[in-house]
């Protein structure tokens, strides 16, 4: 086990573990904000930039400080080794670098776009932009374009994370999802627009962090923070059939994967509980699904904000099973 | 005149043939190494030569070869970095061209140090006529028992291809060189882990510029401590400069490092001075990636000593006045030459070979450039000279490889010596669109 401080406070971690994940074992806004890293996706992590911080001890046997901010998600810990990430100015000031690069070429067009609420874009610009923007250029644009039926591409909003083809790589079989292009000209594309016909392609709707893939069988039905999300399970044959279904009354609007307060797809029984086209996309009925109880929501967003903040509650009665 | 240890065939008629170039000396360090030497030999007389690599970043070879991890029953991989793609570098086409068997020994003689039996040149993809000829002497030297199994009887083998990339800038940079080889988009890595350890194909590899390469072969010849004898300080041997811009005689040179910068541009032997008997602004001397020089800080440095042509001189007076000695790339800007265009131009160069994939660089360069042609064309505020440094400054360390760094360097250097000219465009928008380039009224001293 290797010991390191962050931001003041002492942890001991497994040898090779990033200093982000040593940071989400401590918790709280300690955490630096990750928007390509998915502990779920190999491979993933170290474009956004979000997730900087200072070293300000490189480790016990070397305590000089990194010159250079380092990416979190993919630095890994050292013994003795000091990190600072929210006590730190420069982290801070940097951080809202790249927010605003983040922000200069997104259509801030959020009050008609799906992911609002729980868009990690949004969350950012919310702690670490600025009023207004210094940007005085035309922003790039693109035309939405479909994948397939059921997935609608907005290259407009993609902060080019990356995420969806790690998914397309690792959990669909033939590789048709990918970047095209360089710099700020890049873009997601299928190939010609080609369905990615699998039974998992859907997920890459789960890991985008932004509104740029959404789920055309939810577009524009409501905003997220009117719908009370529910954990529930079904039998499916093909996935683990894990999911939490977001209601408004009796009618399933949406069914998602279950994510944790980082956004990521949870591991139940040890295996990430990706979930189905079918679950996703076609069983918004009821009777389809064993619904369990509210599902917690403890990220930070507007849909914490709604009747489920009492889920203490729930939450123990779920651990105690009573 | 100074010594020329790799190009000093290079004119021989006919040099490129294997025949000529085996009877001007060629493949005498093969012979040398293979038979006399063991690979740790080669290795530490590259390291007492002092050659520090040639691609940009000047890390000494013998070093960067001393890390490569050796695990037992895993191959080891060297690369030869021919994408040479920077403005204003143009030294490893000329040898290939010029003298492509010289390459072909370096290749050999440093992959027997380093116990490679496959090794790649990456070159890049418009560089096609360069590609035939290195084609056309990879296969006389695998008809003459250089290449191949059992090389001169040695029981050494080595195979050597190459292999063209697709035109991209980025593919030069030693990870994503290694991603475009095989066969992904050409996308950098994320370091550690470093190639040394896990390169291509996830085995050790080593990636050298075209001209560290060929280096090496006077090296074995002459020892590394011949080598070493030539230059100043932690600049040894010799060094192609690809002089370009205003110059008299721009062109391929290949001078002893430690040769003044002002001797380099002026001398007869040289460059010949600035072309149309003007005078000259700028210099930007190892490649666009580099800090630009204003007229007073080429031939001195800010202490007023002489500039030389190694990489610590160049660089004396760090960012504030000084540069550093890059790619060699060498270029020479005269009295009507627009700092604020060049600067876009550059600039252009950069947004449009980022790979995209990490958010300052990506985001950073495109907005860099769109700000620096509204300035160019008279369209730009006072705010936006101060709008860039702070972009570049947010650009610069913050990104997975150097290219961000490489296109921030340029832009703030251009405004820390030649704000006026800046200033000049926003106040004389007419002016600044006829291109009048500034020049009126820039207080710059010219030299
Ligand atoms: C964006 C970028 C482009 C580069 N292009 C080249 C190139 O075209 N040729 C080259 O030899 N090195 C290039 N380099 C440097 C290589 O990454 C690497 O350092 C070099 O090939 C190492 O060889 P050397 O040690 O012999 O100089 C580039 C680096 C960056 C960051
Ligand atoms: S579409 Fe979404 S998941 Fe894919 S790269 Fe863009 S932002 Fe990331
Ligand atoms: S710095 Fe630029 S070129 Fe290098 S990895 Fe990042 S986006 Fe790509
Ligand atoms: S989360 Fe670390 S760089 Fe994106």
């Amino acid at each position: 086990m290797v010991k390191v401080i962050i931001d003041d406070i002492e942890v001991e971690v497994e040898p090779g573990t990033t200093i982000l994940n040593a940071a989400r074992m401590i918790g709280g806004d300690v955490v630096p904000p990750a928007m390509c890293y998915y502990s779920k996706l190999q491979g993933s992590g170290g474009k956004c930039r979000t997730c900087l911080v200072e070293v300000a001890a490189g480790s016990a046997a070397d305590p000089r400080p990194m010159p250079k901010l380092v990416a979190s998600c993919s630095t890994p810990v050292m013994d003795g080794m000091i990190v600072k990430n929210k006590t730190s100015e420069r982290v801070y000031d940097n951080r809202a670098a790249v927010t605003e690069f983040l922000l200069i070429n997104h259509p801030l067009d959020c009050p008609i776009c799906d992911q609002a609420g729980e868009c990690h874009l949004q969350d950012l610009g919310f702690e670490h932009g600025k009023e207004g923007t210094r940007y005085e250029e035309k922003r790039r644009t693109f035309d939405p374009i479909d994948i397939g039926d059921k997935i609608k591409l907005h290259m407009n909003r993609c902060i080019l994370c990356y995420r969806c083809v790690y998914v397309a790589n690792q959990l669909t079989d033939k590789r048709v999802h990918g970047v095209m292009h360089r710099g700020d000209h890049a873009e997601i594309s299928t190939y010609i627009e080609q369905a990615i016909d699998n039974d998992f392609s859907g997920n890459v709707i789960d890991v985008c962090p932004v509104g740029a893939l959404t789920d055309k069988t939810f577009r524009f039905k409501s905003r997220v923070w009117f719908l009370k999300p529910m954990e529930a399970s079904c039998e499916c044959t093909k996935c683990a059939g894990k999911a939490v279904v977001w209601m408004f009354g009796d009618e399933i609007y949406r069914v998602t994967g279950r994510k944790d307060r980082y956004g990521e797809i949870e591991d139940i029984d040890g295996k990430t509980a990706w979930i189905c086209n079918e679950c996703r996309f076609d069983k918004k009925d009821k009777s389809m699904w064993n619904i369990a109880g509210p599902r917690v929501i403890n990220r930070h967003s507007v849909i914490s904000q709604n009747q489920y903040l009492v889920d203490e509650r729930i939450e123990s009665k779920k651990l105690t099973g009573k | 005149m100074g010594r020329k240890l790799l190009l000093e065939h290079a004119n021989v008629p006919g040099i490129e043939t294997f025949e000529v170039y085996r009877r001007n000396g060629g493949y005498r360090s093969v012979e040398k190494a293979l038979k006399t030497m063991s690979p740790q030999n080669v290795v530490e007389e590259v390291q007492a030569s002092g050659l520090r690599g040639r691609g940009g970043a000047g890390f000494p070879t013998g070093m960067k070869w001393s890390f490569l991890a050796k695990p037992e029953g895993v191959p080891r991989y060297l690369l030869c970095n021919a994408d040479e793609s920077e403005p204003g570098t143009f030294k490893d086409r000329y040898l290939m061209e010029k003298i492509p068997h010289l390459l072909i020994e370096g290749m050999i003689t440093s992959s027997y140090a380093l116990g490679c039996n496959q090794s790649y040149i990456y070159i890049r993809g418009e560089y096609m006529w360069v590609l035939e000829i290195v084609e056309k002497a990879i296969a006389e030297a695998y008809a003459n028992g250089f290449l191949g199994k059992n090389i001169l009887g040695s029981g050494y083998d080595l195979d050597l291809a190459i292999c063209p990339g697709g035109g991209a800038y980025i593919c030069g940079e030693e990870t994503a060189l290694i991603e475009s080889l095989e066969g992904k988009r050409g996308n950098p890595r994320i370091k550690p882990p470093f190639p040394a350890v896990k390169g291509l194909w996830g085995c050790p590899t080593v990636v050298n510029n075209v001209e560290s390469i060929a280096a090496v072969v006077p090296i074995v010849n002459d020892g590394g401590a011949e080598y070493a004898k030539i230059g100043i300080g932690k600049s040894t041997g010799t060094k192609l400069i690809s002089a370009c811009g205003n110059l008299v005689k721009p062109g391929v040179y290949e001078i002893e490092l430690g040769l003044s910068v002002e001797e380099f541009i002026y001398s007869d032997e040289w460059c010949g001075g600035i072309a149309n008997g003007k005078k000259i602004k700028a210099c930007v001397p190892g490649g666009s990636s580099v800090p630009i020089l204003p007229a007073n800080l080429i031939t001195k440095t800010a202490e007023g000593t002489d500039r030389l042509m190694t990489y610590e001189s160049l660089a004396e007076g760090g960012f504030a006045s000084g540069s550093m000695l890059g790619s060699g790339g060498f270029i020479v800007f005269d009295e009507d030459q627009c700092i604020v265009r060049n600067t876009w131009n550059f600039a252009r160069f950069y947004a449009h070979e980022s790979c995209g994939q990490c958010s300052p660089c990506r985001e950073g360069t495109g907005w860099m450039e769109k700000v620096l042609r509204r300035l160019e064309y008279g369209q730009g505020h006072m705010h936006d000279i101060d709008l860039l440094a702070e972009i570049n400054k947010k650009i610069e360390g913050n990104t997975i490889c150097p290219l961000g760094d490489a296109a921030a360097w340029p832009v703030a250097a251009a405004i820390r010596h030649f704000r006026e000219e800046f200033e000049w465009h926003v106040t004389h928008p007419d002016e600044a669109v006829k291109r009048n380039f500034g020049i009126a009224s820039s207080h710059m001293p010219l030299v």
